[in-house]
Formats: structure tokens, sequence, C-alpha cells
């Protein structure tokens, strides 16, 4: 939507998260364009549903092509658009739940693939557009209207599970760090493969967590976000795991794998390989 | 005596060479000149188990699988007490002697298959042994399967030469034991070869050869019966720059890519049966609601749930034209026999781009399976459509036109978004009631860019008409033309394409006093549908998991054209 459009009324919370993981998507859709002179209507925003979902039609400026489809499904779906046409930059946006909870059993398809896209998660640990019940990162004993005596299940790891899964780039940013975040968007972008920024975007109406993700001196709060060190290594997986795996939220580009092929550089060479058929051809085969 | 038509039946256990016998024979007579179609059964299980195939073969066309046998080739004990009866009066039994023994009751005679493959020297014979044994029987020219051994195993291996001699040689030995039995059905009657260059083929090749005709590019499945041939056959054909083919994780993601892939500007398709229709049933919504082209191929089987995975039914009707919530209501094509899943295939893709939505191709596993002999599609004459393209400024608003619009494609100027939501002519989401009526009027109106002239009608005029759909359309038109024969005023009425039902033929199907619909299901599924345009239809149903037979339906058929024809029939 690259003007205000009376018909379109969806609004975002005053202080969501969303907005900043906007701009930051914003920024770096701009940067590539200025950078490798491609039209804005070679990127693709796959949406699922919830208020991440809706970002594709909150894009100021020029417009992208934009799928919003069906709950849990955008990386089958960010799949036919890639493997349809490999030369089209091709962005996943998605929340906890959506990528998490109902669309999890896609992770690992395409993290066995390789495919060649960038997906950013906002995770809000909440399911906000159905108005604040438990996602799979809400904490266990978290009381929300579905978890009425606490969230009974443990908070899935999303970091070590990506790694788990086999992605070949994860990064993890937080909402409030747009410039930081803007950046891993490009980084992951540029990245041949299956890259993933995960953003904690904090949900202002069901689970504000501004405070403990930035930390507030004055009330005695460490901050939960910390920036990776400068020193870990990207490519090296169990420096990666360490990373993942320690207290509060990494802020960087957590792991690196640009060693293996892209799925439709590998379909390719199979493509080379094998002629192209005429239905004239096949026929043939069956001739009595 | 002369034989125009001849029906052999082979049942034993998985792996005994049930499929092949039935096959080879089938093969060998086509390359005669003669039609040929297979049937085959068996349970949903890698090896062994009960299994059944049939051949006919004739000097004319072939409609059905045949009801009464000619030849029951029995391998084991079981397969004799279960298929016994379908012999007919003049049929002959041959048994293999090496699994049961059977007291001399006329019509039977013993050869032990393997102990006969086995002095050969290649014990993978004893479907040779079987076919020779068969030739005698029908009095066919032992060169006739010779030519087709050397055919078949002339492969470029340093083997084939004695692989030829061994098989060749089983062809005498059961040959040579038919001839002591003293048993013939008949000679069959020799036979002008088919006129045009004819395929063997199934259903389920059939339909991917329609498929890879109409320029499909895009096919991602998920294996399932009867629909994995597709699958199969895609990932070993569909390739070179340009196109892609690949196993999904799940039904879910087969239709989701298929989706991503329409709306990237390819003509995409998957192929599965009703377990997996059922979880492709929200994308379908999508695909509707976005409007995106793409193909869905549901090749039925027993349902629901698991339901009869091996077995053929058709039973989805309902839920291939109604898959998921909301105002929906998909358009559906359902071919008839091998050669129509060829076209249907070619139809449904030009119907997915002119109308810029989701397609179903409804077959079913009695034609997935079956091999028959169809004459060769002239492809110079295919008419193959393509979507209208956008190629405008941008700021287009792809939805706002109240018929189909041209589809910008990403990459190309005229930025959208498809949205599953209901939305703007932008692609934006609104809940505006003038718009929600606005786009499911768009939506709808499409349809008509689907309407057909084409369908089969005889006698017009008679009252009473007889109208099967998929699969059913053979035996029902046997059993039509046995009728009339007999002297019925009864009428014929015929199309593949179910939805949109070809207006003329509705409109000649009110008229009628009473439709009778043919078809494999509990419900009757497809008269409910044409009941619901007003038409008096009645269904005949079955759910045996196997295809109409020829003589039940003649009098089913009989017993409702003598009943008071509206009494009882809902409109």
């Amino acid at each position: 939507m690259s003007a205000k459009n009376p018909e379109y009324d969806f609004k975002w919370c005053p202080g969501c998260g969303d907005f900043s993981v906007r701009r930051a998507l914003e920024t770096a859709i701009e940067r590539r364009r200025i950078e490798t002179e491609q039209p804005p209507e070679n990127n693709v925003v796959v949406a699922g549903i919830g208020c991440s979902g809706n970002l594709v039609h909150l894009l100021e400026g020029n417009q992208p092509y934009g799928f919003h489809g069906i709950h849990g499904r955008s990386l089958p779906i960010a799949m036919g658009v890639k493997m349809a046409s490999p030369e089209l930059n091709v962005l996943v946006v998605a929340g906890d739940g959506d990528f998490l909870g109902i669309g999890l059993e896609h992770i690992a398809p395409q993290a066995a693939r390789n495919l060649d896209i960038t997906v950013i998660v906002m995770d809000n640990a909440v399911y906000g557009l159905t108005k604040g019940q438990s996602s799979p990162t809400t904490s266990p004993g978290e009381v929300t209207p579905s978890t009425p005596f606490g969230k009974v299940e443990e908070a899935m790891d999303p970091l070590m599970l990506y790694l788990t899964m086999g992605v070949s780039f994860v990064a993890s940013a937080i909402s409030t760090k747009v410039k930081d975040m803007s950046q891993l968007i490009s980084d992951a972008m540029d990245h041949p493969g299956f890259s993933i920024v995960h953003v904690q975007s904090p949900c202002t109406t069901y689970n504000d967590t501004y405070e403990q993700l930035k930390g507030n001196v004055k009330k005695g709060i460490e901050p939960m976000a910390w920036p990776v060190d400068e020193d870990h290594d990207p490519s090296d997986i169990e420096s990666a795991r360490s990373v993942a795996g320690s207290d509060g939220i990494p802020v960087g580009v957590i792991y690196r794998n640009q060693e293996r092929e892209t799925f439709h550089k590998r379909i390719e060479e199979i493509g080379f390989k094998t002629n192209p058929k005429t239905t004239d051809t096949l026929l043939k085969r069956y001739a009595i | 005596m002369r034989k125009d038509d001849f029906v052999v039946r082979f049942a034993g256990e998985g792996g005994q060479g049930v499929v092949t016998s039935a096959e080879g024979f089938a093969q060998a007579s086509a390359q005669k000149g003669y039609h040929v179609q297979t049937f085959a059964t068996f349970p949903s299980q890698i090896m062994g188990g009960p299994t059944w195939t049939q051949t006919r073969i004739s000097t004319t066309k072939i409609l059905s699988s045949g009801d009464e046998l000619d030849v029951l080739v029995a391998f084991n004990q079981y397969a004799y007490d279960n298929h016994k009866d379908e012999v007919g009066d003049h049929g002959i039994i041959i048994y293999n002697s090496g699994e049961f023994e059977l007291p001399d009751d006329g019509k039977s005679f013993g050869m032990s298959f393997d102990e006969l493959a086995k002095s050969t020297g290649n014990s993978r014979a004893a479907n040779m042994v079987v076919l020779g044994a068969l030739a005698h029987l029908v009095k066919m020219a032992q060169a006739t399967l010779e030519e087709f051994v050397v055919k078949r195993y002339t492969r470029g291996r340093p083997n084939d030469e004695e692989i030829i001699r061994s098989n060749c040689e089983a062809l005498s030995l059961g040959r040579l034991e038919a001839e002591k039995s003293g048993f013939t059905v008949g000679e069959l009657a020799a036979t002008e070869p088919v006129e045009g260059d004819q395929l063997l083929i199934n259903g389920n090749t059939a339909l991917s050869l329609g498929a890879h005709a109409a320029g499909v590019d895009f096919y991602v499945g998920y294996p399932i019966s009867p629909a994995t041939t597709i699958l199969v056959w895609m990932e070993q054909n569909l390739t070179g720059p340009g196109k892609f083919a690949h196993q999904a994780s799940s039904e879910l993601e087969a239709i989701t890519s298929v989706l991503g892939a329409g709306f990237a500007g390819k003509k995409a398709m998957s192929a599965t049966a009703g377990p997996g229709f059922s979880l492709m049933s929200e994308g379908l919504g999508l695909a509707w609601m976005a409007e995106i082209p793409l193909v869905i191929a549901d090749i039925q089987r027993g349902g629901p749930s698991t339901g009869l995975p091996t077995k053929t039914e058709q039973s989805d009707l309902l839920s291939a034209m109604f898959p998921g919530h909301g105002d929906v209501r998909l358009p559906i094509i359902a071919p008839g026999s091998v050669e129509e899943c060829f076209y249907a295939a070619v139809t449904a893709f030009n119907w997915a781009e002119r109308y810029q939505g989701p397609v179903i191709i409804l077959s079913e596993h009695a034609l997935s399976e079956r091999q028959q002999n169809i004459p060769r599609p002239a492809l110079k004459d295919l008419v193959v459509q393509d979507r209208s393209v956008y190629s405008g400024e941008n700021g287009y608003l792809r939805y706002e036109a109240s018929e189909v619009s041209p589809m910008p494609i990403p990459g190309s100027v005229g930025s959208y978004v498809a949205n599953g939501s209901e939305h703007d002519g932008m692609g934006d989401t609104t809940h505006r009631a003038e718009r929600h009526i606005q786009m499911t009027e768009r939506r709808f109106g499409k349809l008509a860019l689907l309407e057909e002239d084409e369908y089969e009608a005889i006698n017009p005029e008679a009252p009473v008409a007889i109208m099967p759909w998929g699969g059913s359309k053979g035996p029902a038109q046997a059993a039509f033309e046995r009728l009339i024969a007999d002297g019925a005023d009864l009428g014929w009425c015929y199309t593949m394409f179910l939805h949109p039902l070809p207006p003329e033929l509705l409109e000649e199907l009110k008229k009628k006093d009473l439709v009778i619909v043919p078809e494999l299901n509990y419900q009757g599924q497809f008269s409910t549908i044409l009941r619901s345009y007003g038409v008096r239809a009645e269904s005949i149903t079955q759910i045996t998991g196997l295809p109409f037979k020829v003589r039940d339906l003649v009098g089913r058929i009989s017993e409702k054209v003598g009943a008071d024809r509206r009494e009882g029939v809902a409109v």
C-alpha cells in the first residue's frame, strides 16, 4: 500500500514492535534496490496470518509484490514463488504463532533444501490478534486468557531450534534497535540460502516486554538483550550454539554457513544435466 | 467358433506374476492390432496379498473390463475359491498345480507354473508359461507372442538372447500343456489393426502427458495411492531449464507451493487422493479467493478418511466442488476413459489460465491403473491457452474489474497483494459489505468463462436418460447400448465437465422425466447436485470398491425405467 488507503482499516497498537520491523525492512529493501539496481517489483513479501502478516499491506514507499496467504503456510508459498522464479528476492514475514506454532512443520524441509529466501519472525510471545493467548515462546507459568492456571508447556527456544534444523543463516534482533535490525535483514538477504532473522517485537497490549529487553537502570532491571561478541565466529556451529544457548537475547549474526549450495542452484544443475523433453518424444514411448 | 471378444482374469498373490501376465497379454494383443483394456485391484501392502488383474481383448472398442470370464488363471487355491464363480458357462480355468490340485471338473486344467518356468532355466518366466497356454486357448499364433517377447527383452544387455530364448521356451511349454488338456475357448477373430497410431497407456500416464502437452511448468506432490505414479512421472519427465518437479513434505506444502508458483506466473499442478485432497482444502479456498491459476488432480479411492486406498470409488465429488469453508464452488473435470484423462488435463490448465483460479481433475483408481489402447493425441490440433498478463504501469488495481482481469507477474510492474482475506482492487484487506458482495460476484461470475458447448447426447427425445460421470462412463455406455439393442426408449447424456455443466446440456436434462446417474458412492453425489439445479435425477449407486458390471447396470436401469418415473424423484 503505497499511500493511505481508507478501505484498509487495520491498525497496529501504538508502540507495537512491528512498526520498527516494517521500517527496518523498508530500509533494507530500498538499500537492496540501490545496490542491485533491481526494481522493487523484484521483491516478493509472503505473509502469514496475525498482526505480523499485516505488515505486507502497511509497507510504505516502492511496493514489492505481496502474498497474504493462510496461517502457517508462508514458507511453502515462498518456496513456490522462489522455485518458479529464482531471480526474485523472496521474503517471509511471520509471527511466533504463525511460524513456530501452526507453521513449524515447514521449517525443517526448507532448512534441508537451503531454500534461498529470508524470513523475518516477529516474536511477541503471544497471539495478539486473537487477544492475548499463549504462544510457543510464551514462558511457562504465564497466565493468559487460554492459560488461566498458567502456561503448562515449556517455552520453545527458536534460535536453538533453527540451528538444530540446519538453517544456514540465523540472526537475532530486537525491535528497538532498528538500524541493527535493518542491517541484519540486509545480511540475511545477501546470504545465499535459507536465512532467518528472529526479532523480539513486543506487543504493547498483551505482552509488553520493552523494559525487560532494554532494562531499566532506575528499577535495577538488567537488559535481556546483549550484543553478540565481535570475536564470535558465525561460521562455527559450536560457537553459534553457545551464543544461542546463553541467557537473554543475543543481538547479531549467530550462524552463517556459506558453504552450502542453495536449493535452486542444485535444481538448476540437475536441469542442465537433463534434456528438456517434448510431449511428442514422451508420447512415442507409449506407442504400440 | 470365432470370438470377437475375450476376457481373462489372473488371480493370485502379489509378486506371482499376476500383473505382468495381464499386461503382457494386453501388450502382445495390442501389437497385433486388437483393442485392449486391463484392470487391476490389489491390497494396500508392499508385497503379497490377494491380487487380481483382468485383460480384455476385442476386435472393437472396449467400454468395460468385462463381466464374465472366458478364462480364469488361478495362481493359488484362494484365488480359485474367490473367482471361480465369475467364469462364464463356456469358460476355462487354468490353475497352478504347483500350488494346489483340483478334481477333474470338465472345465479346468492344471500345470505347475513355476516348475515349467524353472525348467527353461529362467524361474521368472512363469507369466510366459501362462501366456503360452492362453494363446493356445484362443488360437493366437505362437509368432505373435514371440514377437512380443523379442520386442520386450531386446534391451541391449549381454543376456538379452538368453532371456528371449527362455521366455520363448516358456511360451511353448505352456502352449503344450494347454494342447494336452484338449480345451479351447474358440478362435479369436482376426482383426484389422486399429486405425491410426495407438498408444498403450494407463489413466495416470495419460493425465500426466496431457498436463505436459498443456505446458505444465511446476509440479509438487506428496506420495499417496493412487496418485503417486503422477508424481514419479513428473519427477522423471518434467525436467530442463524453467521446469520444476519435486516431492513435498506434505500435501499442505504441495498445495501452498503450487499456489506460490501459480502466483509467480507458472502453470502449476499437484495430484493427490482423498486424504491429501482434504488437507489441500484450505489452500484451494485461498486459490479461489486470491484468483491464482492452478490444477489439482484428485485420483479418487474409497473413503472417507484412509478408507480403501487401493480400491475405486467416486465419492469425492462434493468435497471437490466445495472443498473448504465459505462460498466456493470449484470447476471440475472428470474424465471417463483413459483417453479423456489426457484431454481433461489439457482443458483443466486452459480453464485455470482462462478464469484465473483452481481447477479440479476428478479421476479415480480404476482409471489410474487401467492400461488401454488410445489413439495418439494429435498435438498440432491441441488448443493450449495462457493467462492474460498485465503489462501496464504500477498502481494497477488487479481485482477492481467485475470480470477476469490481466494478472501481473512478480518481477514485472503491477505489484499488488494476493490476499486470502476479502480485499479491495489492490488486494488490501477490507471488511466492507459492498466489497465482499462485489468480489464474491466477481469470483462466481468468472465461472461463465468455462461453459463449454460440447457434450454427448443420444436419443435426445427420450423422456428418460442415463447420465454417468467419470469412470462409470464405460460400463454405463455398454449397458446403454445393450438396452437400446433390446428396444428400450432411453436417452444418453454425458460430459466430463461436471462444473460448470455445458448450459445446453443442463437445459436438456431439465426436460427429462428422469435422469439416471450410475455412480460409485453411497449418497448419490452427482444426482444430488443435479437435483439442486432442478433436474429429476436419481442415482444407481455401488460401493464395492470395484467398477460397475455391465449386466448389473442393465438390470438396475431396467428396474428404474420400469418403475413409476416421477414417484420418489425429489425436484
